[in-house]
């Protein structure tokens, strides 16, 4: 059975990794290698890097960093943040990465992703999205507005149609990023997890929110995702990885041991 | 020398590293002469079928890897790879593999999300030496769309399960293919590398 994934996420600024809380306030959340290599021994299933400098000299510290955890870390590994062009996926997957997360350059610029999926495959491509959920009337369906530059700017794009034409248009993965849950560890919005789940074909990685090993739990299952991303549970040691693993198998999902 | 086979797709310095890490000699190679003296052959790939066996005949390898399997090479396809050797892929269109084994790829039915992302299990159907120290059901990490329904029997060492059963390792004598990656799948696929490279 394909086991539903746990990610650890490192948000990475000017070489160390922070928490982002509601995509503001940073806090040292320590040292990048020494927190991939403790998650690739706890068998996190894969690890992603964001860069949230996203600046040239940002890039190169993430990439630098990519190339010596790949050395000795055999899971896989994907990094994000401050992609612009083209040229930047080849660069980041050339340097080591196995995915790159794409977030607001495909608002900008949708054609990079045909052309990266064309050129590298679409297993590589991920398509990230920033959202906020919108006000709707009382029982009217619920609604999210897509937001970039590291969710400071509204686009006015609906999320919905976002998702369906990210993956039309050839993103292998989608991670979503709930804004109104992010930082807080009130647990991820499971409504848009469930209503993107439902329209497209491809995995669905939840982030945003979790606080506890009982809110992966209900973003694997009621959420319908296949992977649960979580940055600060697992930084600051409120749970480790196998911890979270056991809690999930005894419910019943399938995770890998 | 383990030889990996640059054909302009995919990433192959991490099949490298791992045979690195694991004390070995490995080299990526993107001419058939230079494989001449290598003593496995990897074929590695993340790209579509089409594409990929392009190339792959572009760059003369298609007749460089059956020679070097009758020579008696071991070889290796992991991903792509393993999907290359097959005889044919309903991918994008009909193309023909390099027939090493005979079947075809097709897609995961509808009912399944595709791309199969994450870890999954195999279930050992054969008792080979590249099992060596890796149990029944142990997990690795697949990435694919298409897998490969294999017309013999014999030739499918273990199956998957994703919607339906199919073959993950395939195999004969001194050929092998995965359709996971082992150089992603942490300590037990690297056993599952150093099993083949120990292969002579």
């Amino acid at each position: 059975m394909l086991a539903k994934r746990i990610i650890p996420c490192l948000d990475v600024k000017n070489g160390r990794n922070v928490r982002g809380v509601k995509f503001s306030a940073d806090k040292d959340a320590g040292d990048p290698i020494e927190l991939a290599t403790r998650y690739d021994r706890e068998r996190a299933d894969e690890l992603v890097f964001y860069d949230i400098t996203a600046s040239a000299d940002g890039r190169a510290i993430v990439m630098d960093l990519v190339q010596q955890v790949s050395e000795q870390i055999f899971i896989p590994l994907t990094v994000g943040g401050g992609i612009r062009t083209f040229d930047d996926v080849r660069q980041i997957l050339k340097g080591g990465a196995d995915k790159v997360s794409i977030n607001s350059a495909a608002v900008h610029t949708p054609e990079i992703i045909n052309q990266s999926a064309k050129s590298f495959g679409s297993q590589c491509i991920v398509g990230a999205v920033d959202v906020l959920r919108r006000q709707v009337p009382a029982g009217e369906q619920p609604a999210w507005e897509i937001y970039i530059n590291g969710g400071r700017k509204a686009t006015g794009i609906d999320a919905l149609a976002w998702v369906d034409e990210l993956v039309q248009r050839g993103v292998g993965e989608l991670v979503l990023n709930s804004i109104d849950a992010d930082g807080t560890r009130d647990g991820y919005d499971l409504e848009l997890n469930r209503a993107v789940a439902d329209r497209v074909e491809v995995p669905i990685v939840a982030s945003g929110g979790c606080g506890s090993d009982e809110h992966i739990y209900q973003v694997l299952t009621e959420g319908r995702a296949s992977a649960a991303l979580a940055a600060s549970i697992f930084h600051y040691g409120d749970y480790s990885i196998p911890q979270v693993k056991d809690y999930l198998e005894k419910k019943g999902v399938v995770v890998r041991q | 020398m383990i030889a990996i086979i640059d054909y302009g797709m995919g990433n192959l310095r991490s099949v490298e590293k791992a045979f690195e890490f694991l004390g070995f000699e490995a080299r990526i190679v993107d001419r058939p002469d230079q494989a001449e003296a290598a003593t496995h052959l990897v074929l590695p790939g993340d790209a579509a079928f089409g594409d990929a066996m392009r190339n792959l005949r572009q760059a003369g390898w298609e007749e460089a890897i059956h020679q070097s399997i009758e020579r008696g090479k071991p070889f290796l396809g992991i991903c792509v790879g393993l999907q290359l050797m097959f005889s044919a892929s309903e991918e994008l269109g009909t193309h023909q593999g390099l027939g090493l084994l005979s079947g075809r790829c097709r897609r995961f039915p509808a009912t399944e999300r595709v791309p199969q992302i994450g870890w999954n299990q195999i279930s050992i159907k054969q008792d080979v030496d590249l099992f060596d120290g890796v149990p029944d059901e142990s997990f690795f990490y697949f990435v694919h769309s298409y897998y490969v329904a294999a017309d013999e029997t014999n030739d499918c060492l273990a199956t998957t399960d994703y919607g339906l059963e199919y073959t993950s390792i395939a195999g004969r004598q001194h050929v092998f293919g995965v359709q996971f990656h082992p150089e992603k799948s942490q300590d037990i696929g690297l056993q599952l590398l150093k099993n083949f490279a120990a292969i002579n």
